[in-house]
């Protein structure tokens, strides 16, 4: 009994691995998935990254421009709601990225950003899109709340502004079928919440630095 | 020399061919290498040889990656040799549809140009459609694909988006696809050699462009449309042209023809090689970028798949149909 319950986690963890193999190559396939770090080398810190979000493939994108021995630690954000709808998505999301979940719907009693503080006190890095959802303009919507507030809870975090380069071409919402387009991830210089600078100032400036990134 | 070589079966020719092949590239490339090396007395006249050095060495290394795919084609059958060619043309499709600002209505349609129109091509060649293979681009997949835009009911730009897929297409897979479709030719007389004439049309477009661009930059003359490119002048075009031409004839012995022929089909190939680079290049100033590739200046600065291989992309479907039609196969 006990042993063939190790064998299914066994099994099922290889097809985690698989699938991850074949997403990541996929990905290349796909869109070149070209790393280019501006503003700071991949590095094994504690980091938070935010980027535009226009597309599902973004998780992938930013996923597949890190470097291997960095994505075992860097975790996404991803929306309990959508991501849990069915049990394709919900195995992907957690066995493939182990992604974080965050409910966009607020209940008074729990605070939204419980679960990523939970990662971030674990010492994981956090990639986050604080658009909150996929925009499909050509600049990224405002940005919400929660990238200030992990910020002021963790100044020991490294916040990475990045820029996620055509992925909304490969796969626009409500599409299925993916279409080859060359992509790029640009990683910028790091940023920081300066003493006593207020919320919208930051995510103002938060927002920039991701927008600076597509011009260079 | 020639007699043995004449001796040989086809199979041990080409083999013979790839060894010899093999061998000046490698030449090449140790040559490029120990001149790069080499100190020079004049800084500056070093380091601008050095510059010119790299060019050639792109050069090189372009001939080395298409050599290889053609001796992996040839060792592995048609069929690979068949998908090899259309991964290329998967690359460099999906290169051009990245520089061109495509919207949100052209999805459906750039899914069936990479997923419908490019096997379909391929697998008609492989399968030895040649009538439907000439025409399949052109009649049928011309007018799926403005449909599938039209559907989405996107108006803005219809007409050029429409024309850069279609450009895109035509370039990409229809004349990149006419190279593979080479081995497939029936020459009477000519058998189990084809091979042979996939190396002769790479060789001879490929020497062209190369002593084209040698040329263009020992000689220094005006460009002929200065916009659209600085290194294009006639004389140093002549001289690409013979250079091909004359390799052509002088490499007869592996086509089905005689010198007189080779050449004049080497000519024609190369017309419409150096001519297609061309209008690629007038492409790319209108899209205000240097080369394919990446859309923002890589880190390692190479060029796309792209800038290496349109002229062969024009020259294999002028080259396949004029000798088609001239020997009525």
């Amino acid at each position: 009994m006990l042993l063939r319950g190790l064998r299914v986690c066994i099994i099922t963890g290889m097809l985690a691995k698989f699938m991850g193999w074949f997403l990541l190559g996929l990905v290349r396939v796909l869109t070149g998935s070209q790393a280019r770090w501006h503003g700071c080398p991949p590095k094994a810190e504690q980091r938070i990254y935010f980027a535009n979000h226009q597309s599902h493939a973004d998780l992938v994108m930013i996923w597949a421009a890190l470097p291997p021995e960095l994505r075992s630690v860097t975790r996404a954000i991803a929306a309990r709601d959508y991501w849990t709808q069915s049990p394709f998505k919900q195995w992907l999301t957690t066995e493939v990225f182990n992604v974080i979940y965050v409910s966009r719907d607020r209940t008074a009693d729990e605070d939204p950003l419980e679960p990523l503080l939970a990662a971030l006190a674990n010492g994981d890095s956090i990639i986050l899109f604080p658009e909150g959802t996929r925009g499909h303009a050509e600049e990224p919507q405002a940005f919400k709340a929660g990238l200030y507030n992990l910020a002021a809870k963790f100044p020991g975090a490294v916040l990475v502004p990045a820029w996620i380069n055509n992925v909304q071409h490969v796969l626009p919402k409500g599409e299925v079928v993916p279409v080859p387009v060359l992509c790029s991830v640009t990683f910028g210089a790091p940023i920081q919440l300066e003493d006593g600078e207020d919320r919208a100032t930051f995510l103002k400036r938060a927002r920039e630095a991701v927008m600076a990134l597509r011009e260079v | 020399m020639y007699y043995t070589l004449k001796n040989l079966s086809p199979t041990q020719q080409i083999g013979a061919l790839f060894v010899i092949v093999f061998g000046f590239l490698l030449l090449a490339s140790v040559t490029v290498f120990a001149l790069s090396v080499r100190d020079h007395e004049d800084e500056a006249y070093g380091e601008r040889l050095r510059k010119n050095l790299k060019s050639v060495d792109g050069v090189i290394r372009t001939s080395w990656v298409m050599m290889l795919i053609f001796w992996i084609g040839w060792v592995t059958g048609d069929w690979v040799a068949l998908t090899l060619f259309g991964l290329v043309s998967f690359f460099a499709l999906r290169e051009f549809l990245t520089l061109s600002p495509t919207r949100r209505g052209d999805h459906r349609s750039l899914v069936l140009a990479f997923f419908v129109v490019l096997p379909l091509q391929y697998w008609l060649i492989g399968s030895g459609h040649f009538d439907m293979f000439a025409v399949f681009i052109p009649v049928y997949a011309f007018l799926a694909l403005p449909l599938a835009s039209a559907l989405a009911n996107d108006p803005l730009r219809f007409l050029e988006r429409n024309a850069k897929l279609q450009w895109g297409i035509m370039v990409c897979i229809y004349g990149m696809s006419h190279v593979p479709a080479l081995l497939l030719l029936k020459f009477p007389g000519y058998d189990n050699q084809n091979a042979f004439m996939v190396f002769f049309l790479v060789l001879v477009v490929q020497t062209c462009m190369v002593t084209q661009h040698l040329a263009s930059r020992k000689l220094q003359r005006p460009p002929v449309a200065p916009a659209i490119s600085q290194s294009f002048n006639w004389p140093s075009w002549w001289l690409g042209i013979a250079a091909g031409s004359l390799l052509g004839a002088l490499l007869a012995g592996i086509t089905p023809w005689v010198p007189g022929t080779a050449f004049a089909f080497s000519f024609i190939a190369c017309v419409a090689g150096s001519m297609g680079h061309l209008v690629m290049k007038a492409l790319k100033r209108d899209r205000g970028i240097p080369s394919w590739g990446a859309h923002v200046k890589s880190v390692t600065g190479t060029g796309g798949l792209l800038d290496r291989i349109d002229a062969l992309c024009f020259a294999a479907p002028v080259f396949f149909h004029s000798a088609k039609w001239y020997f009525d196969l």
